[in-house]
């Protein structure tokens, strides 16, 4: 069993890909494994920076948004095709990122926090204005693509299959640049930040450029999960900018394990099929994920992942 | 002679620190020679902590210039002053937890040959991990390499420490109470590092326990209400009349 999880976790991108790739098979339906590989993927943006560098942003529903927006805004307004939209979507992020995290990085803890929380609310309410654009209130409506050829063959968006395999590809790819940057130095340099701050400083590392870099690369991320949400959903909601997306990323981390590569990913999956199962028979399906929630919090605050990763790290030690 | 053996490597000009209306630090001049080593002493409350911050760079003096070999470097910010050669322990153990203790060593190297690449991966850049075991065999910790920082005993903390202050391999070297909170075997351990590190480089140390550095230094620095007070030989120190009253009576 530990040797199971060690080759799992020592091939992490090909481990996502392979049980990505039968994981409509397990879900109820389609829509739900797809809703869960975007949110999946928004959380690991997110924990790239709350679970790897420490810093608590309540304002990451504005990537989420901005993705989704600037995606949907590109086809539906510009007629943008599909796959330069989306890459639209994830510079707009990033752009967004680069401003919010410009801001907020000199402020630290609950301060960060809330600097983050009030820059996502502009963002939520420029959104909303911007009516002519947006569509406002009613959200962005007829974000369609609905056929479109690779390489000559033809594939039919519309089927639920084939679209979780295409926003697959772009979740696969970035699984692997997640992977590469958590290994690579500045991986090291955003852990030893984490850790401590003062001495990352001591050791020469401008820790203020540090945060600014993973803010902007966690911000193209979750831009990239908004701009295939409003390719599945083929209309942005307003609620996409709304602060509750920001606190289930949040939430979905620490149920997950935050600071751990699959933790996000599982969180997402057991708070989104939580939902699925709970609304078919009560509207309360908030409360039941609540008590779930508190649970995990209370009782296993490592998260679903990093519980498991703990008890065999002492497995380990005890051979 | 040569223009190195002449200019000091570090060299406070009338340094001045507040917090508010407390004057931490008042007009404190003095200059540290390359390849020396020196300890700044004083009681509780003397300001050697607050000169040792400004001198390593985690504030900038309220007034007053730092200069490192000739040149102004006050006001710049802490990692810079890494960057330049100037690296430093702190008094309470700053350490990486929740990384092994390798894995502490090599960020602290890797500093010099790749700071923010985020594409490759940092295990292929050979330099810092043997600059990592190079110096866990140093200070004695590389049967450790693998545990978990956050396990390690207070005083196998403090060496790490010491271990990653040295991986920028800087050419000046601050340590603020480098034996705090240790046993006494363990404190021997590490007045023998700091003796050995002062053969290779220029070493300034701030101690609250005088006894400790009569042996090891040849040069003593007296603060007190945040003023200069005396400098001197070990000898001299002991024997100065107001050392003796404010420092050496008290027991």
């Amino acid at each position: 069993m530990n040797s199971f999880f060690q080759l799992i976790a020592r091939h992490r991108v090909l481990a996502s890909t392979l049980f990505l790739a039968i994981f409509p098979f397990i879900m109820p339906y389609e829509a739900l494994a797809i809703n869960i590989l975007i949110f999946g993927l928004f959380a690991m943006g997110f924990n790239l920076l709350f679970g790897y560098m420490g810093l608590l942003s309540f304002g990451h529903a504005a990537f989420l948004g901005i993705g989704s927006y600037v995606t949907g805004i590109a086809i539906v307004h510009y007629g943008v095709p599909w796959g330069a939209a989306i890459l639209v979507g994830i510079i707009g992020a990033a752009i967004g990122g680069l401003i919010m995290g410009f801001l907020a990085i000199r402020t630290r803890g609950i301060y960060f926090s809330m600097v983050t929380l009030a820059l996502g609310q502009i963002v939520y309410y420029i959104f909303y204005k911007a009516e002519s654009l947006t569509g406002g209130e009613n959200g962005l409506r007829g974000v369609r693509v609905d056929e479109f050829n690779i390489l000559g063959i033809p594939v039919d968006f519309l089927n639920p299959l084939v679209k979780y395999y295409i926003i697959l590809f772009f979740v696969v790819i970035a699984i692997w640049l997640i992977s590469r940057i958590l290994s690579s130095p500045l991986g090291a340099v955003m852990e030893a930040i984490r850790e401590n701050e003062k001495r990352a400083a001591a050791c020469g590392f401008d820790v203020a450029r540090t945060k600014l870099l993973v803010f902007v690369l966690s911000a193209a991320i979750c831009g990239l999960a908004g701009s295939l949400r409003a390719l599945h959903l083929s209309i942005v909601p307003i609620d996409s900018l709304h602060y509750l997306q920001s606190g289930q990323a949040v939430m979905m981390s620490i149920l997950g394990g935050m600071g751990t590569f699959f933790g996000p990913f599982i969180g997402a999956a057991v708070m989104l099929y939580l939902e699925d199962v709970v609304t078919t028979f009560t509207k309360h399906w908030m409360a039941v994920v609540g008590l779930v929630f508190m649970f995990f919090v209370l009782f296993f605050p490592k998260g679903i992942w990093g519980t498991i990763l703990s008890k065999l790290q002492i497995n380990q030690d005890s051979k | 002679m040569n223009s190195a053996t002449t200019t000091p490597i570090l060299e406070a000009r009338h340094v001045s620190k507040s917090f508010g209306k407390f004057k931490a630090l008042q007009d404190v001049s003095t200059s540290f020679m390359p390849g020396t080593l020196t300890a700044i002493i004083g009681p509780n409350g003397a300001g050697k902590s607050t000169f040792f911050n400004v001198l390593s760079g985690a504030f900038p003096p309220s007034s007053g210039q730092i200069l490192f070999n000739g040149k102004d470097i006050t006001g710049m910010q802490q990692h810079e002053f890494a960057r330049i050669g100037i690296s430093k322990s702190f008094q309470i153990t700053n350490v990486f937890k929740q990384l092994s203790v390798h894995e502490n060593v090599r960020v602290a190297a890797q500093m010099e040959t790749a700071r923010y690449n985020f594409l490759r991966n940092a295990q292929s850049y050979p330099k810092p991990i043997e600059i990592a075991d190079e110096l866990l065999h140093r200070v004695n910790l590389e049967h450790l390499r693998n545990k978990k920082t956050g396990d390690l005993a207070h005083g196998q903390q403090r060496a790490l420490e010491i271990a990653m202050a040295l991986a920028c391999n800087p050419s000046l070297l601050l340590l603020d109470e480098p034996t705090a909170g240790m046993s006494p075997e363990e404190t021997l351990v590490m007045m023998e590092l700091i003796r050995t590190l002062a053969s290779e480089r220029t070493v300034i140390l701030v101690e609250h326990k005088m006894k400790l550095i009569m042996g090891l230094c040849k040069r003593i620095i007296v603060l007190h209400h945040g003023e200069f007070l005396a400098e001197g030989t070990p000898e001299e120190i002991q024997n100065n009349a107001e050392v003796r009253r404010v420092y050496l009576g008290q027991g």
